[in-house]
Parts: structure tokens; C-alpha cells; sequence
């Protein structure tokens, strides 16, 4: 009814048998040690039901609906992202203005202007911030409030934008339709994250960065690592124009990216002192704590796959 | 008719404002009290505090949580700001300026606590510096001193005041932690009341994820650096 291409379809098919699977495991853990508490559990599995939902749902109406989600998922991550960090009094109107670039930027998305999109905020953005902190006149802590501000915005608005992108390229793969490339990056990156901690949790032993995140593992690094490689070599001629080498190479990409933009967060967060961002996803945390990795593998796949077909 | 104004003014305007625009950093959902009579105590930055701690209950419930509000500053000019304060909003006036008895200044309190609803009280008074706590009043000791059957649940609100700080007109977005902590037990003297609200109010900021926000914080730091 939606007319969702064939290989898509099965693709969302498949994310919901997954899901399933997951909710099944759970009970049945539930159910063989009834003493443990799976509330943490619980409430991270009904979350991904949530999430995909919204996703999917908002997938399958059409791009504009698609493209306002992934700005709201902007908002929401950059408004977490400057609750947390510390920002003067100052800043609170320079601060608006941020707020300002994300329709700015989904207007370019939407419209397809390649041109503006890409320069928007690393340009424009940039040298506007600044100014607008200028005429408000406050000097103590302005580099330090400049580079907050500029780091936010490129994170969260600028590297999120990019997977909105993705739906407004020409469709190269008329089996997998515009939505093929958004599944595509934003399953592998998550699947990535879920893959990286299962390997850890079982063969983990040397630990990687035990300063900044001492569960992440070389073992769950590298276990991650082939399992993402190989999966999307088999799913990217599916879902992309891109064939199974370029496909093994987009896995590799995404994997070694994903775990980059997990511990940066995780840094943030140290720094912080705090544990999670946010609240808004039970059983995750902020939203910060969900789009971590895909703020460091959206922009790197789009411009690998933007290089290779376009 | 004042109740389904109440709760279309909640429904329509204020919580999706609350949720989607600010975002909350819930902690301590389950204590918060669903049955009157009890008093919330909170600290208090900004006008948007009472329209978060009320945005916490259902809309099936909002018409039993009546903030206490400064009558000199939400009624005196009448108008707008009262036929807001009054039927959108539901507060109970309270005169400041110390001229009437003790009994009367709380007559519109007891009565709602008589009839099982749940009162907001901000103890500071008012909404003072942005992030900071300003001195603890002995109003609220006062209140609750001859009534066992009123639940004391301090709440400990943060970010609001850089959302929209007393003075400003500009409202921008950021994420707000509500931390809410146990029932406070009535001491005997009104200073251990107000010692012990004070204590707790600062065990609850350390679960706040904005705490890094406050400028002060920000100066301490630079100063390190310099």
C-alpha cells in the first residue's frame, strides 16, 4: 500500500524478525531465571520496537516526512548535547540561532541543493556563530564557548543531515528504491554497535581505551569488524547500486567508524562526569547515547557511496 | 468548565512545550506524590517551573495540582496574567506582603489540602539568580506543621532558569533534569525543617546531567585554566 520496493520490504521484514527474536530471547530468560531483574533489558528491547516504528513508519510515507524526522532527531540531539556541556548565560541567544541552522539545513536537503548542503554549517554556520557572539559583547570564555558551539552544531546537525541526504539522490537501485541507502547505513551502524558488544562481552579480554571506555575490547572490536564487513557485502547489492567489494569496504568503513563515534561521546561524557545524556530513550539513555556512532558513519559512508556512484 | 480549560491549556499548549520543546531528565518518577493531600516543595528559577512539575501528572490529575503562587505579582494588575493564573493554570493566591493574620495567609492552601489536592510550594519565594538557590523561607514549616496527614516530596528542578531565566523574553530549548527525592519528615523546630530541605535540595542536584551547565561552574574552571 505504501509502495515500498521489493527488496527494502524484505529488508524491514527481516528488522522486525529480528526485533521479534529479541523480544522471544528475553521472555525466555525471563521465564528460566525468574529471580534476575531484566528490567534494563526490557526497556531497551521495547525501545528499539519504538524507534524502528517511528523510522519505518516515517520511511515509508515519503521522503518529506523522513527528512522531518531526521531534523527533529537533529533538535532533539542537539538540544541534549547543550544541556550537558557548559554554555554561559551569554550564549543563550547565539544558542537560538543554532537552533536556526536545522531548518536551514533539511531546507537544503529537501530541495536536493548538494552545494549548499555541504557548505552550510562548516562555512556559513561557522563564521555567523562567532559574529553573533561578538555583538553580545561577552570576551571571558568566548574561544572555549565558540568552539562548543561549532562542535555541536557540526555533530549534530551537519552529520546527522547526511543520512537525510541519502534520500534525495537519484535512485541508482530501483529494487531498493531512495530508502534503500538510509536502512542501509543506519542498520549496519546499530547492528555494528550490537555486534562490537556481544563479541566483547564473550571473547573480550585487552582492552582498547580502559581510560575513556573500559568495555570496549580489541576482541569485540575486531569480531565487530568481520561480522559488519561480511554482512554488508551481502546486503549492499540489495539495498545500494553499490556491489559485494564495494559492499565489504562500506562494512568495514561503518564498523571502524561506528566504534570511533561511540567513544567520542563516551569521552564527552567522562569528561562530564555524567553516565547517560539524557532520558529520552528508556533503557539507552539520551539520544546522544543512540546516535553516537551514526554521527561518525553517516557522513563517512555518504561520501564513500557518493564517490563511488555518483 | 474551569476543569476542561485546565486541562485543554495543558493538553494543547503547555505539555507539548514541556516535552518536546524543553525535554526532561526525569529521576524518581514513582516517588512523586498521586494522591492528595501533599505539598511538593521545589527550588525555583523560572516561570517554566511550575508548568514542568504540573506537566508531570496526568491530565486526568491536573486539575487536583494547584501551584501556590505571589498574589501581588500574578493578580494585582489583573488582566491577562490573572485569568491565566486563575482558570488556565489553577494557582492559590498567597499575599506577600505580611500585612494579615498567620491563619488567613493559609486558608487557601488548607482548604485545597482538605479536599485532597496536591500544592506546589516554592520556599525560596522567588525566582532569584539563574542556578542558584536563594535562602529557604519557614512558610511551608508553617503549613504542614499541624497536618500529619500532608506528605512533604522535595523536588530538584535544573536548566530551567537557562531555558527562560527571570527577566528574559526569549525562550530557547534545552533539556531540564527533574530530580525528585523522598518525603521529608516535620520536625519539631521550623530551622532543622528548612536545614533539612536545604540538604536535601543538594544530595538531588548531584543526579542532575545539566549540572555542568551553570556559569558559575564554567568561571571556576577558567580560572583553573588561566
Amino acid at each position: 500500500m505504501f509502495n515500498i520496493p521489493q527488496n527494502s520490504f524484505l529488508f524491514m521484514a527481516g528488522v522486525f524478525v529480528l526485533l521479534i527474536t529479541a523480544t522471544s530471547i528475553r521472555l525466555i530468560l525471563r521465564f528460566k531465571n525468574a529471580d534476575k531483574d531484566y528490567t534494563e533489558l526490557r526497556q531497551r528491547i521495547q525501545s528499539w520496537w519504538i524507534m524502528v516504528a517511528i523510522i519505518f513508519s516515517a520511511l515509508a510515507v515519503n521522503r518529506q516526512l523522513a527528512i522531518v524526522l531526521f531534523g527533529f532527531i537533529s533538535f532533539f540531539a542537539l538540544k541534549e548535547f547543550l544541556s550537558i556541556v557548559p554554555t554561559r548565560h551569554a550564549d543563550r541567544r547565539v544558542i537560538f540561532w543554532a537552533y536556526l541552522s536545522i531548518p536551514l539545513q533539511y531546507y537544503w536537503v529537501s530541495t536536493g541543493w548538494y552545494g549548499l548542503f555541504i557548505i552550510f554549517i562548516p562555512v556559513y554556520v561557522f563564521l555567523l556563530l562567532p559574529m553573533r557572539m561578538v555583538l553580545i559583547g561577552e570576551t571571558r570564555g568566548f574561544i572555549r564557548s565558540a568552539g562548543i558551539l561549532h562542535w555541536a552544531t557540526m555533530l549534530t546537525v551537519f552529520c546527522i543531515s547526511h543520512i537525510a541526504y541519502l534520500l534525495v539522490l537519484p535512485v541508482k537501485n530501483n529494487e531498493a528504491g531512495f530508502i534503500g541507502p538510509v536502512l542501509f547505513i543506519l542498520f549496519m551502524t546499530q547492528f555494528n554497535d550490537v555486534c562490537q558488544y556481544v563479541w566483547g562481552k564473550m571473547l573480550g579480554r585487552r582492552k582498547i581505551i580502559p581510560k575513556v571506555s573500559p568495555n570496549k575490547t580489541w576482541e569485540g572490536f575486531a569480531g565487530g569488524l568481520i561480522t559488519i564487513t561480511l554482512c554488508a557485502g551481502y546486503v549492499a547489492p540489495l539495498l545500494t547500486p553499490l556491489n559485494f567489494t564495494q559492499g565489504l569496504m562500506a562494512g568495514a568503513l561503518i564498523s571502524a567508524s561506528g566504534f570511533i563515534g561511540d567513544v567520542i561521546i563516551s569521552s564527552v561524557k567522562r569528561d562530564l562526569q555524567i553516565k547517560d545524556s539524557g532520558n529520552l530513550i528508556p533503557g539507552h539513555g539520551g539520544i546522544l547515547d543512540r546516535m553516537d556512532s551514526l554521527m561518525v558513519t553517516a557522513p563517512l559512508f555518504f561520501h564513500y557511496f557518493y564517490y563511488m556512484c555518483y | 468548565m474551569n476543569r476542561l480549560l485546565k486541562i485543554l491549556f495543558f493538553g494543547l499548549i503547555i505539555k507539548p512545550i514541556v516535552l518536546i520543546v524543553l525535554g526532561l531528565n526525569i529521576r524518581g518518577r514513582d516517588k512523586l506524590p498521586v494522591t492528595g493531600p501533599a505539598v511538593i516543595v521545589a527550588n525555583h528559577n523560572s516561570h517554566l517551573d511550575t508548568m514542568v512539575l504540573m506537566s508531570l501528572y496526568p491530565l486526568s490529575k491536573i486539575n487536583k495540582v494547584r501551584p501556590v503562587a505571589a498574589a501581588d505579582y500574578f493578580l494585582s494588575s489583573g488582566g491577562f496574567l490573572a485569568w491565566l493564573s486563575l482558570k488556565c493554570i489553577g494557582i492559590i493566591p498567597m499575599d506577600r506582603s505580611g500585612s494579615g493574620a498567620r491563619e488567613n495567609l493559609f486558608k487557601g492552601c488548607h482548604e485545597a489540602l482538605d479536599n485532597g489536592e496536591i500544592l506546589i510550594l516554592f520556599p525560596e519565594g522567588s525566582r532569584g539568580k539563574p542556578e542558584q538557590m536563594s535562602e529557604i523561607k519557614k512558610g511551608v514549616y508553617h503549613l504542614v506543621r499541624n497536618r500529619a496527614d500532608t506528605k512533604v516530596t522535595p523536588v530538584m528542578m535544573h536548566g530551567l532558569g537557562r531555558a527562560l531565566p527571570r527577566g528574559e523574553a526569549l525562550f530557547v530549548p534545552f533539556n531540564c533534569d527533574v530530580v525528585i527525592g523522598d518525603e521529608i519528615e516535620v520536625t519539631e523546630k521550623s530551622v532543622d525543617f528548612v536545614e533539612t530541605i536545604e540538604t536535601t535540595f543538594n544530595e538531588l542536584s548531584q543526579y542532575c546531567l545539566t549540572r555542568n551547565q551553570s556559569s558559575e561552574s564554567l568561571a571556576k574552571d577558567s580560572k583553573t585554566c588561566d
